[in-house]
């Protein structure tokens, strides 16, 4: 069995923040993750980012990958690719599969950085080849660099479908339209206007009926929504080779479920999360959360959350003492909260408070029954 | 097929007619209060501002900016563009991020913000550097009257494609 | 069908785009591929889409979540079944068939 002193499961912008801002503290971090390279999504996301100059803003996320990279492995950071963790007992013992079998592996804290799923859509025809999610497509043109098909039509217009559209345009694909169930564009503003200045034509208040197409998609049939409910007579065919699905991810908690977090619904995050107090730390006192597991945002607000992590843990591991752990969580929470303001912020920087807030009330409630007993 | 009106031309950002017609100046297109500010230190002239919060609209002193661009190909959303009325005819630049690239001489189809065709225009200049990280920008010459309409070209439009 | 070519040739942001340096066999047919991709990349760079046919009704399957998690596109690898073909990388000379149902090792099939 191995045995370190702090693992980190997923080696995207979270977790290799929180291995970064544990190891500047002295603690050797061990990451894992299933893939077979590191960064997670972030190597796919070749838009420049939004935030702020501590954020790194203005520059594209794949440099900011490259840059997370490369410092982490300065830090002599141990990154294992290749090996799904599919089991973690609420004791700190974490089980892996590797090209040797199982592997059991003992820590004395966990940061769990395992981010989210794509969210799909059932409709008829929604299983045939060439409907696929938005994530797909991008991994595809933007790490692999081979088009899913030449005429896509995009489902969902939140940041996500409006960015991965453009992306596809730029490589090469056109986009004959972008479809929002919603009476208005999802994202940012800016974003569709890279779309509308291409001439891509958006349907808002719409949704797909059925794909259509028998070996693989030929066409969608989109029906306009009255208050999201299907309006008979309205369908219209769109032409196309390829569907995409942007509607939304779920955050990815079965690990912290195995080790006993207590979850908790908050729907502007994405649904089910572990409860987290103000550093990260689960209702498990050994487990800590980062990233999109803790609640669907960016990877900006992903990496300064596994910084405040990667802090937290070696705080309590014994590597910082209460002043300096302090003075650090405090500027890491200070650039998190401008990353959670204005109007789109707003609603996430609630919710997260929200959270916070259930974690606080639930440790009350059992240092209260521990008292009664 | 239902669209939202294009984007109002109003806001902190969008510079006077007076400025215009004396040369190049920027025109920020940004009217949402995202968590971004870029554009800010991206001007040696400092005549953009974000001020304290930064989800606050970027403000532009019409009187420091002399319409250089740097600021264009900084912002992540793609929403400056530059604007020149002192001319006969008008010159639009805008942030251009595919392949391939129009080059000088190019007659274009010129477009508004929803990609609609307005009018047939001149590719004047293309600039690229490695400071732009991959964000060309594009000048083109058109008519003055749609200085505040024309913000892209149609692609199909670039000759030899 | 090998004859499609959905390869990104020129792009204004990314400078790595590699070109096929090897080739995998889809069936009987010979598919250029590029050392270290995913399986189901270099079938998507020649056009190919149906992966799989699903166990009880047989409708066809293809990419759908691209990062290993949907088992939509599971296909016979080298005679082995229900390979997740996004996230196996090619090697020269692989061969790849369509899986029917739930698959069968090659020497039951």
């Amino acid at each position: 069995m191995k045995t370190t002193d702090l693992l980190i499961v997923g080696a995207g912008p979270a977790g290799l923040s929180a291995a970064l801002a544990a190891a500047q503290a002295g603690v050797r971090a061990l990451v894992i993750d299933e893939n077979q390279r590191p960064g997670g999504q972030l190597f796919k996301q070749i838009h420049k980012f939004f935030g702020s100059g501590v954020h790194k803003a203005g520059t594209r996320g794949f440099r900011i990958g490259e840059q997370l990279l490369k410092e982490t492995l300065e830090q002599n950071v141990e990154v294992q690719l290749g090996y799904p963790v599919y089991g973690l007992f609420p004791d700190g013992r974490a089980v892996c599969g590797s090209p040797e079998g199982a592997q059991e592996i003992r820590a004395k804290k966990i940061i769990l950085a395992t981010g989210a799923n794509e969210n799909n859509l059932c409709f008829e025809g929604s299983t045939l080849p060439g409907v696929m999610t938005a994530g797909a497509a991008q991994t595809m043109i933007n790490l692999h660099h081979v088009l899913p098909g030449q005429r896509v039509v995009m489902i969902g217009s939140g940041n996500v479908g409006l960015i991965v559209a453009y992306q596809l345009l730029q490589a090469g694909a056109q986009v004959a339209a972008v479809v929002e169930a919603a009476p208005a564009i999802g994202g940012y503003g800016v974003h569709a206007g890279k779309l509308r200045r291409a001439g891509v034509p958006f349907y808002v208040s719409h949704t797909v009926h059925r794909a259509i197409g028998t070996d693989s998609v030929e066409g969608v049939e989109l029906v306009k929504l009255d208050n999201f409910r299907k309006v008979d007579g309205t369908q219209l065919e769109i032409p196309c080779d390829t569907v995409c699905m942007a509607v939304g991810l779920t955050p990815m908690v079965e690990l912290a479920r195995l080790a006993g977090c207590e979850m908790t619904e908050i729907p502007a995050l994405g649904g089910v999360v572990p409860m987290h107090d103000e550093n990260m730390r689960t209702t498990n006192p050994d487990v800590y959360i980062a990233g999109d597991i803790s609640g669907v945002e960016e990877a900006s607000t992903a990496m300064e959350e596994g910084r405040l992590a990667g802090t937290a843990a070696a705080e309590a591991l014994g590597a910082l003492d209460a002043e300096t752990a302090a003075r650090l969580k405090d500027e890491i929470r200070r650039r998190m909260a401008l990353l959670r303001s204005g109007e789109f912020g707003a609603k996430r920087q609630a919710a997260k408070e929200t959270i916070v807030r259930r974690c606080e009330a639930f440790e009350a409630g059992r240092q209260e029954e521990g008292e009664r007993a | 097929m239902s669209m939202e009106p294009s984007c109002p031309v109003k806001g902190p950002g969008i510079p006077s007619a007076e400025r215009r017609a004396k040369g190049p100046v920027a025109c920020i297109e940004c009217f949402q209060h995202i968590p971004c500010n870029p554009c800010e230190a991206s001007c040696p002239r400092h005549a953009i501002t974000i001020g304290g919060e930064i989800t606050g609209l970027p403000h532009l002193d019409e009187t420091l900016c002399n319409g250089c661009g740097l600021c264009m190909t900084r912002c992540p959303g793609l929403a400056i563009f530059t604007v020149d009325e002192s001319g006969e005819n008008a010159r639009v630049s805008f942030p251009y991020e595919y392949v391939p690239l129009p080059q000088a001489g190019d007659a274009v189809t010129c477009t508004d913000r929803d990609g609609h065709p307005l009018t047939q225009g001149t590719v004047v200049r293309v600039r690229q550097s490695p400071a732009f990280d991959h964000t060309a920008v594009v000048t083109v010459e058109i008519p003055k009257a749609l200085s505040m309409q024309v913000r892209f070209i149609d692609r199909s439009s670039i000759p030899g494609r | 069908m090998s004859d499609m070519d959905r390869r990104v040739h020129a792009h204004p942001i990314l400078d790595d785009l590699r070109e096929p340096d090897t080739y995998i066999w889809y069936h009987d047919t010979k598919i250029p591929a590029v050392t270290g991709e995913p399986v189901a990349a270099a079938l998507m760079a020649s056009g190919i889409r149906v992966m799989r046919h699903t166990v009880k009704t047989g409708q066809p399957r293809g990419i759908f979540c691209g990062i290993g998690r949907c088992n939509d596109c599971k296909m016979v690898v080298d005679g082995v079944p229900n390979v997740r073909t996004c996230v196996t990388p090619v090697r020269e000379g692989m061969r790849v068939e369509t899986q029917q149902g739930l698959g069968a090792w090659r020497d039951e099939a």
